[in-house]
């Protein structure tokens, strides 16, 4: 073992032997350890009416509480659930959690104040030396354990009998295997589910607030509105699911603005449409600053430029926002020219 | 029959026993119970205000089971869509998840369900706190040291349980701000290299964010791991029980003893109602104070968030890191591996790792097998100390990273700057505290060697009759001076001779060269400042005052 080759004169002798219990008059040891105090008294152990003036402080705490406990019944049964009270520097909070958390509160904190009251004032406060034994057994006691385990060992013939060892080892480490094969249902393989979004070639880009589709004309300069694909209602089931990938933010840019050459061929008359959905963690992007056409993240405060082809310029995303191909159908309305030519997102093993 | 009748009058001539004794006497046939109060009844406990955290995490998990099981009859874990039509006007009409709607139902409907489900999230942020404060004692003190590891395993498992029982705990309500939470997540386990896709569709059901999350985060919550963290926690009691409390040194406190006063009546009082204490207080934060207002949030959609977004505290740190890291991203090879958010996941649990593993190290480089039941000041294990406040600096400044965007928008900085700092800081901010801390250190161990030598300073200022002015010094206690110098000071290990008893060169292995190095850097002379001895202090005291 490592320990052995640390010469013993590294250890520091135990404390107890280097100051020992020596008397206090012992004029040899000036740092020895005097011994336990003597006890002190306190007020309430000398004189009765400070003990009796404890008691009544004790007493009153507990009837507090009783009082509390009352009064949490009563505002339970009186105060409306609905009601608000303006409480100084707390502002409008419901009145019932008030007074039910109030009195809840000094009902428990009265009986806990109590009872230590009475254990610091009332109760012995003598200090007791309780000795500590070894954690680890005497050597009779390892060695009688040891050999009852070998015993035991032997008997059970495991060591002698390698056939019976080895299957059971394999039948053991077999079993859990079930347990592991159970968990297949959690959920389907991933495919490449996470690569299409419900963006096709037509779809409409429509308004996230009015449910209308847009028009080019409806989007002015400097602007930021959220899209969903056409089709895509709140109350339909795997909403969630959906909206998740296809969230789509688009702004409108003077076309000289935009630096990307590919940027510009995938937008329309300075419109364009990116993923909302940031490719950091996934959280929805929010934050929009118009005159340098940069999203923030609000999460982790990845920021995009969208002028320059979704470019990560600060923060932990680790690669630019997915671009939407848009145009306009014969109607004038703004429609997708095809899915994500990249997953959205996070970045993912399989991404490539 | 008869027989037991005899007996029992044979001892109590005068009639029967009391009714509490037969009650006791009869578990007593069943369970043993009297062989059991003998060794706890009267068992001492040390008295010192540091040894009730650990008495503020059990009683806030216990106050988080009892409402955790209230809440549970009133929450529906279900992800269905419905429209909500209940009492809290301004969401009417709204769609979202039955486990949204029943948790506004709780709070806006069922009485003094607000109270229980903010008390419910009171005392799981104090459970958290308070471990991570307890465990700061335990670990500044020297608590962990043999025979004490595993107990410190086990405390450590509880904290990061907790994290993760929080976590799953504040994601349930499918509000705004933790579906946003779970996202992070998902995108986490997404940047796991191979697998990381195949876990999130296994553990969603399917895509982000799917049907079923809420219900399975329900079943871990409320079972699977405050089940495990109960077992560790009754383990982690029956250990203390069993090893005995620490102590500090003092007069009359050795390691062979345990000073202070009896469970029955003293620690059952203190303790017992300090439960009462802490469940009031938590009770009165959560009627003053409100907690996660999930009105105020909305419910979840997947294409929304709300700025200013944080995870509950504990989870900050995890947070910052993700922040902070650059968005590495290396594709090969058709594939993606993902190192902007993997490596701060791996940072994570590797910071959460040296904590836990610390006892073992510091173990290693001292090479002491013996028990150790006298609490060091953090100020005699200089290094020790170093190392604790550098890791609580390097947590910190993930906790700041966390919250950068709220530092930046409150002290109106900019987000870049602050992130920076978060960056640079994170390599440099717990070196410097290893430094500072040791000299602090250094410092007070330097003073409490002079006041044994020199005595207290008093204030008091003496003019000598040819004129000079001199403070005068009290000499300590002879308690004074015994807890001063109670204290172990190491030598530093040495790598033994190079050659051995033929005189042939030995080969010395790397670890035992590390470990030297180390034992010096713990002990070395730059690393403690020698305790007083006793010849020095009869110099010193035996007239001729160097005054």
């Amino acid at each position: 073992m490592s320990s052995q080759d640390i010469p013993e004169e590294n250890l520091p002798v135990a404390q107890d032997t280097a100051h020992g219990t020596v008397d206090v008059a012992d004029e040899k040891h000036p740092f020895a350890d005097p011994g336990l105090p003597p006890h002190e008294h306190r007020i309430q152990d000398i004189d009765e009416r400070a003990a009796r003036r404890s008691e009544r402080t004790v007493a009153l705490l507990f009837t507090v509480s009783m009082l509390a406990t009352i009064g949490f019944i009563a505002s339970y049964v009186a105060i409306p659930v609905d009601k608000n009270v303006y409480i100084w520097t707390l502002g409008h909070i419901s009145a019932l959690n008030f007074a039910l958390g109030v009195t809840l509160g000094i009902a428990l904190f009265c009986i806990g104040a109590g009872a230590v009251h009475w254990a610091r004032t009332l109760m012995s406060d003598v200090e007791v030396a309780d000795e500590r034994h070894p954690i680890e057994a005497a050597p009779e006691v390892r060695a009688k354990v040891l050999a009852d385990f070998k015993q035991g060992a032997e008997e059970s013939q495991l060591g002698r009998r390698k056939l019976i060892r080895n299957t059971m080892f394999g039948a053991l480490a077999l079993v859990p295997l079930s347990g592991v094969v159970l968990l297949r249902d959690l959920g389907p393989l991933p495919e490449t589910k996470l690569r299409h979004t419900l963006w096709k070639k037509g779809t409409l880009l429509v308004n996230q607030n009015t449910d209308e589709p847009l028009r080019a004309s409806d989007i002015a300069v400097g602007s930021l509105t959220f899209c969903k694909p056409e089709g895509l209602d709140e109350h339909d089931h795997g909403f969630q699911n959906e909206i998740a990938k296809a969230a789509l933010m688009i702004i409108r840019l003077h076309p000289e603005d935009i630096k990307d050459k590919q940027e510009l061929e995938w937008s329309h008359e300075g419109i364009v449409a990116y993923s909302k959905i940031c490719t950091h963690v996934g959280c929805p992007i929010s934050l929009y600053e118009q005159q340098t056409h940069h999203v923030l993240c609000p999460c982790h405060q990845s920021t995009f430029d969208l002028s320059d082809g979704g470019r990560v310029i600060f923060g932990p995303a680790g690669h630019a926002l997915p671009q939407l191909r848009i145009g306009v159908n014969d109607e004038g309305y703004l429609e997708a020219l095809g899915d994500f030519e990249e997953p959205v997102g996070p970045a993912f093993w399989e991404r490539g | 029959m008869s027989t037991t009748n005899t007996t029992a009058a044979d001892s109590r001539p005068r009639g029967k026993a009391p009714a509490g004794e037969r009650v006791a006497d009869w578990a007593d046939g069943r369970l043993g119970i009297y062989s059991l109060a003998k060794a706890n009844m009267r068992k001492i406990f040390p008295d010192h205000w540091s040894f009730m955290l650990g008495e503020i995490c059990m009683y806030s998990f216990i106050i988080i089971i009892l409402t955790g099981v209230y809440l549970t009859l009133f929450f529906h874990p279900s992800m269905n869509e419905v429209e909500y039509h209940g009492s809290y006007i301004p969401m009417q009409g709204q769609m979202m998840s039955e486990a949204f709607k029943s948790t506004l139902d709780i709070s806006f409907d069922v009485r003094g369900g607000l109270l229980i489900r903010q008390i419910h999230h009171w005392a799981a942020l104090i459970f958290l706190a308070g471990m991570f404060v307890h465990m700061m004692r335990v670990f500044f003190t020297g608590a962990f040291r043999k025979p004490r590891e595993i107990n410190w395993l086990f405390g450590f498992l509880l904290f990061a349980l907790g994290m993760f029982t929080g976590f799953t705990g504040y994601s349930l309500p499918d509000d705004l701000l933790s579906g946003t939470g779970v996202r992070f997540t998902q995108g986490a386990i997404l940047s796991v290299p191979i697998v990381g896709t195949y876990i999130s569709m296994f553990l969603f059901g399917g895509e982000f964010p799917g049907d079923d999350f809420v219900a399975r985060f329900y079943s871990i919550h409320i079972l699977l791991l405050p089940g495990i963290m109960l077992g560790l926690m009754v383990a982690h009691l029956i250990l203390v029980f069993y090893h005995k409390h620490t102590q500090y040194a003092g007069p009359g406190k050795t390691n062979q003893n345990v000073v202070g006063m009896p469970l029955l009546p003293v620690y059952m009082a203190k303790a017992g109602g300090f439960f009462f204490l802490v469940f009031g207080v938590i009770a009165l934060i959560a009627g003053l104070f409100t907690i996660n207002p999930i009105w105020a949030l909305g419910p979840y959609r997947a294409d929304q968030v709300s700025t200013g977004a944080q995870p509950d505290w504990y989870m900050g740190f995890a947070e910052g890191l993700v922040r902070a890291m650059p968005g590495w991203e290396i594709n090969l090879w058709g594939h993606t591996l993902v190192l902007g958010v993997f490596i701060p996941l791996v940072v994570f649990g590797l910071v959460l790792g040296v904590i836990a593993l610390y006892p073992f190290l510091e173990s290693w480089v001292t090479g002491d097998k013996r028990e150790h039941h006298i609490l060091d000041r953090p100020r005699n294990a200089p290094t020790r100390t170093a190392f604790g406040v550098a890791w609580v600096t390097w947590y910190m400044v993930g906790l700041i990273g966390g919250g950068n965007d709220l530092i930046a928008t409150h002290f109106h900085m900019s987000i870049n700057a602050v992130t920076w700092f978060v960056r640079i800081a994170f390599f440099v901010a717990p070196v410097v505290a290893f430094v500072v801390t040791k000299r602090i250190c250094l410092g007070l161990q330097r003073r409490d060697r002079e006041k044994v030598l020199h005595g207290r300073e008093t204030g008091i200022i003496k003019r000598l009759p040819h004129g000079e002015f001199i403070e005068v010094h009290e000499p300590l206690s002879q308690e004074q001076l015994y807890t001063l110098t109670a204290h172990e000071q190491y030598r530093p290990a040495e790598i033994g001779p190079e050659v051995d008893e033929n005189g042939v060169k030995r080969k010395v292995k790397g670890t035992e060269k590390l470990r030297a190095k180390l034992s010096k850097g713990y002990f070395g002379e730059e690393s403690q400042i020698p305790k007083p001895t006793v010849e020095e202090y009869k110099e010193i005291t035996s007239g001729h005052g160097h005054h």
